[in-house]
Formats: structure tokens, C-alpha cells, sequence
């Protein structure tokens, strides 16, 4: 579709470019940010100037200094170096939620296109009805209820989004389901696990990516209000939303404290947008 | 107007559908809070109390009777207006939450007309001019708004309005009504933040909603035939991106639901999710079911509408 007339007399290398598969440049800065925020996840903890939870300052909301590059924080603490730490929680935790809900609900979302009749129906409806509730107030609802830890976020968080990936993956499958290759499957007597994982899985695989990287700017949104509300990563330790709460007294003075967690929420998110949204379109749209 | 059976049957069963999972909801509400650890009457004794204490409590609340038996009288208590009483301070729920009811109803009114206009002519103005620098600017706008979380919107909307220009008020303190100067500095900060929010998700909608009619062959007919640019999106596009428009307008106004959980918080805003996140750190479950309950009906109705204004809109269905 894009390949124009002239190029193809000429030899044509299987080259990332010619092959469809290279990014513009709004997708490779978008890439560099992820890649940037992932590192820090991993290695936040050898990267930071200072121990994250303690007071190296005696100015509370200090401004940024040779000392203190992103300033410190409401009890004197090295903002720069809980950011880092905070990328862990943030990062960390959207990500087990998004790989969670996307593989929960590609498998369910596939077998049920595959399966059709009364499992479909009543999967597809049950999981709308949780579509019925707004994500927040899912939330808020099950920390006031069970308390809020690690394990308790991700699994909520999870719940949250897995219908949604579940609609996605079975609008996607039931599209692929009707095409001869998997009739022919069908014909030669293959079962439902091997139609979903050799027949359908390989063919939505590029859009179901796509879809992760969305999910997980929703959870990560979802996460930080939470966090921010008091209800998500419990003190002391602190990802980014938390380190937004935790400092919003500062915020009449302007402080760094506030401000810098909220770019880092900030540029991870933007940068995933960016990414997904600059993705090849063979990846993208391979189902079309 | 000419509808079919088939419209209304398909809206009758849209509104089946939405009575469905407003039960389903309404029974994960309940038992998400009921069920899970931590017995009620075990949380309101403290540590210290004794067995026995902790039983004749769960009596007298009716905690010791079947987990379905409650569903159903709680159910039937929000059907008929009684929605129990606070644990912490004793009070009718439905006496709490009518005052904060009303003040959420009206930011969310608020929002509602100043962001319909503007996010409307701002779609369709980015739509009719695609590809031009105004439509760069208003997409990379949006995609900002909406990619970072209500509470930095806020807590940016604070840090300009409130610390740099000094022109408002960082808090709302409660809602003070004794002069319109007053009135307006008190809302201005929510409304400002919430209609940002809440716009950025219209204009998106209304955009993809218009484009996608102008790309259709008739529109290009239009083009085709010489009409200018205005009149081709105005008079042969516009009437027929209604339905979807309207669909836009009804999805995005269910994020005022979100977003308005957050802005209540950060502004300290007396409205009924600021009660909500209060009793999340109280743990006080009756008052905690009815804010929830209050959201997802608010939820569903707005999704239910967007669904019903696009089947009523549908022309093909008009047979």
C-alpha cells in the first residue's frame, strides 16, 4: 500500500524500513522515554544520589541545588532519589496489572470467540456489567474494603482492566474465526486450543500489543489517582502519585516536590501514547 | 418521526441490558464491601472487645443473617429512599449525602454547559480544517490532557491560576454563596480543572465523529460538485455526524464521574466524593455503598444514553 510504483523495479532489501516495520521519529523518542523509565525501574536503587527514605535535608521543600537536584521533599528528603524509587512502584506495579489483564482476557476473549453460543453470551454480558463501573470507584470501593497493598493493587487493577482487553481480543478473534484458513483448521479437526494458539493468537497479536500499551497508560492514571487519593502504595514507601500527595502542601510555594513527580507521571505516559500511537501500521493493523 | 419496531425493540432491550448490569454492579458493590476481611462489628469494637460484645453486635446489626438476605433488604432499602445509617457518626445517610448531592450536581452542571459548547465548535472546527496547524494544536492538546492523570491537571490549574498569576484561591474552602465574586472564585478552580478533563475527551470524540462522515462518498460528492468547505461539512456532513456527536457528548460526561473524585479531593469541595473518599478512610461501608451506587447509576445512565441517542440516530434503522 505505501511501497510506490518506482521502488519496486529497483532491489528492495528486507530492510526494518522497507519491510514496514521502521519508526518515525515521534515513536523513537517515545520508545527512548520508555526504555529511559524502564531502566530506572530496575536499577533506581543504585542510581540514586541518597537512600530515598531518609531526611538528608534540613530544608523542607528545598529548591533545586548542586545538592539536591530536584529539590527535597516535605520532611527534607532527596526528591531526585524517590522518584527513581518511585518508578519501581509505578512501573512495576502497572506493568504485572497490564500483563494480567491483557493475557486473562486475550485467552478468555479468544476462546469465547472460538467457542461462540452460551459461554460467549454470558461471558460477554457478565464482563460488560463490570465495564459499568468506573475505574476509580472500583477501586476505592475494594481498598475501603480489603486495605491497600502490593498484591492487592495489581489484582485490583487487573479486575479493572480485563474486560475491557477481553471485548478487544474477541472483536479481533471473531473477525479472524470467519476466514477460510481457520474453516480449514476446523475441517481437518484441530481443537479450540490449537485454532487459539497457531490460527487466531499470531493474527491479532499486533493490535492486542497496541491495546497493552494503552492499557497500561489507563493503569497507570488509575494507579497514581489512587495513589494520590491516599489508597494505593502506603507510605513510606511512595510511587509517583503518592510522592504528588505526599507533597501538595508545597504546592502554594511552587515547590520542585510537587512538580517533578508529576512530570515523571507525566512523561512515561505521553511517551507510551507517542509510541503506540507512531506504531508501524503493519503491526498496528495487521488484522485489517 | 418514523421509528420502526426494530428501533424500539433495540432500545428496549439496551435498557434491559443497562437494568441487568445495574443488579450485577449493585451486587458487586455489596458484596465487594460486605464479604471480604474485617466483620463490621469486629471493626467497630476495636481489638479490645470481647466475643461476646462483637456477637450481640453483629445481632443487632443483623450481620448473623444470610449474606443474600441483606443483599436483597439493602437492595430494596435503596429502591425505597432508606439507605441505612452512617456507622461513624450515627447519622441517615440520605440526610448526609442531599446537600453534597446537590453541590456535585451542580459542578457537574457547570462543567456540563460551559464544555459542550466550546468542546463542540473546537471538534468540528478541528475536523474541518484537518491537518492544519489548529488542528495539530488542539490534537496535541488533547492527547496531553488526557494522557496525564486529573490531579496534575488540578494541581498545574493551581500552580498557574493560584501561585503564579495569584488571581484565585488554591482551596475552595466549603462553598461560599454570600456574593457572586465570592461564588465565582470559589468554583472557578474545580470547574476550570474538570472542564479541561472532560473537553479534551469531547473534542477527541467529535473530531474522529465529524472526520469520519466527511470521509464518506457522499460528502466528497459534495466537495466534488464544488460546495465550498463550509457548506460540505456544515450542511451535508454535520446532520449526519449528530447522532454520533451526541453519542460523544453523553461518553464523555461519564468522566466527569472519575475526574470528579479527584478534583472534589484536591480542592476539598463538599460534594459527594469527597464524602466517599472520607468514608474510605473511615471505613464506613453503608455510606461508602451509597456514594458508590450513586456513581455507577450516574455512570450507566450517561453510557446508556450515548448507546440509545446512537441507535435513534441511526437512520438505517428506520425501516
Amino acid at each position: 500500500m505505501t511501497v510506490s510504483s518506482r521502488s519496486t523495479r529497483f532491489l528492495r532489501l528486507p530492510t526494518p524500513r522497507n519491510l514496514g516495520y521502521s519508526f518515525n521519529w515521534a515513536g523513537r523518542i517515545g520508545l527512548a522515554v520508555m526504555l529511559f523509565w524502564a531502566v530506572v525501574a530496575i536499577a533506581g536503587q543504585w542510581l540514586a544520589p541518597y537512600p530515598p527514605g531518609e531526611i538528608v535535608g534540613w530544608d523542607y521543600f528545598g529548591g533545586m541545588s548542586r545538592e539536591f537536584w530536584m529539590g527535597t521533599d516535605y520532611l527534607g528528603r532527596d526528591i531526585l532519589s524517590r522518584i527513581l524509587m518511585g518508578a519501581r512502584y509505578t512501573v512495576g506495579i502497572a506493568l504485572g496489572a497490564v500483563t494480567l489483564a491483557v493475557a486473562i482476557g486475550v485467552v478468555l476473549g479468544m476462546i469465547a470467540a472460538v467457542l461462540g453460543g452460551w459461554f460467549d453470551t454470558l461471558l460477554s454480558r457478565l464482563l460488560d456489567a463490570f465495564n459499568g463501573i468506573p475505574s476509580l470507584l472500583f477501586g476505592l470501593v475494594v481498598v475501603a474494603a480489603v486495605g491497600s497493598s502490593i498484591p492487592v493493587l495489581i489484582l485490583t487493577l487487573t479486575a479493572i482492566y480485563m474486560p475491557g482487553s477481553y471485548r478487544f481480543a474477541r472483536a479481533l478473534a471473531v473477525n479472524i474465526n470467519t476466514m477460510d484458513f481457520v474453516t480449514v483448521a476446523r475441517a481437518r479437526g484441530e481443537g479450540t486450543a490449537y485454532l487459539i494458539t497457531r490460527e487466531i493468537f499470531p493474527n491479532i497479536l499486533g493490535p492486542v500489543l497496541a491495546d497493552l500499551g494503552l492499557r497500561f497508560v489507563f493503569i497507570v492514571l488509575v494507579l497514581s489517582g489512587l495513589s494520590f487519593l491516599g489508597l494505593g502504595v502506603q507510605p513510606p514507601n511512595a510511587d509517583w502519585g503518592a510522592l504528588v500527595r505526599e507533597n501538595i502542601e508545597g504546592l502554594s510555594l511552587g515547590a520542585p516536590a510537587v512538580v517533578f513527580p508529576s512530570i515523571a507521571i507525566a512523561s512515561l505516559t505521553i511517551s507510551v501514547n507517542m509510541f503506540i500511537d507512531n506504531l508501524p501500521t503493519r503491526i498496528r493493523d495487521r488484522s485489517d | 418521526m418514523l421509528r420502526s419496531k426494530t428501533t424500539w425493540l433495540l432500545i428496549g432491550k439496551r435498557l434491559g441490558i443497562a437494568l441487568i448490569t445495574l443488579v450485577i454492579v449493585s451486587f458487586a458493590v455489596f458484596f465487594a464491601t460486605e464479604l471480604l476481611p474485617g466483620d463490621v462489628a469486629e471493626i467497630l469494637l476495636g481489638q479490645a472487645a470481647t466475643p461476646e460484645a462483637v456477637a450481640g453486635l453483629r445481632k443487632a446489626m443483623g450481620l448473623d443473617e444470610p449474606a443474600l438476605m441483606r443483599f436483597l433488604g439493602w437492595l430494596g432499602g435503596l429502591l425505597t429512599g432508606d439507605l441505612g445509617t452512617s456507622y461513624v457518626n450515627k447519622m441517615e445517610i440520605a440526610e448526609l449525602l442531599s446537600g453534597r448531592l446537590a453541590n456535585s450536581l451542580r459542578l457537574a452542571g457547570i462543567v456540563t454547559v460551559i464544555c459542550v459548547p466550546v468542546a463542540l465548535s473546537l471538534g468540528i472546527a478541528a475536523a474541518m480544517w484537518r491537518g492544519t496547524l489548529l488542528d495539530r494544536v488542539v490534537s496535541m492538546l488533547t492527547i496531553s490532557v488526557i494522557s496525564v492523570p486529573e490531579f496534575m491537571v488540578a494541581t498545574l490549574a493551581v500552580l498557574i491560576f493560584a501561585v503564579w498569576l495569584d488571581w484565585l484561591p488554591a482551596l475552595s474552602y466549603g462553598v461560599n454563596v454570600d456574593s457572586l465574586g465570592a461564588m465565582l472564585r470559589a468554583y472557578a478552580m474545580p470547574v476550570i480543572t474538570l472542564s479541561f478533563v472532560v473537553s479534551a475527551q469531547m473534542i477527541r470524540m467529535t473530531r474522529a465523529a465529524v472526520i469520519e462522515t466527511i470521509n464518506t462518498p457522499y460528502v466528497e460528492m459534495a466537495l466534488l460538485k464544488g460546495a465550498s468547505r463550509w457548506r460540505m461539512v456544515l450542511v451535508h456532513a454535520l446532520p449526519n455526524a449528530l447522532g454520533p456527536i451526541a453519542n460523544a457528548v453523553a461518553l464523555s460526561l461519564s468522566y466527569l464521574v472519575g475526574g470528579v473524585i479527584i478534583v472534589e479531593t484536591v480542592f476539598n469541595y463538599p460534594g459527594v466524593a469527597k464524602l466517599m473518599v472520607d468514608a474510605v478512610s473511615t471505613r464506613d461501608l453503608p455510606l461508602i455503598q451509597s456514594c458508590a451506587m450513586i456513581f455507577c447509576v450516574s455512570y450507566l445512565s450517561l453510557t446508556t444514553l450515548a448507546d440509545m441517542i446512537a441507535i435513534l440516530s441511526n437512520p438505517r434503522l428506520r425501516h
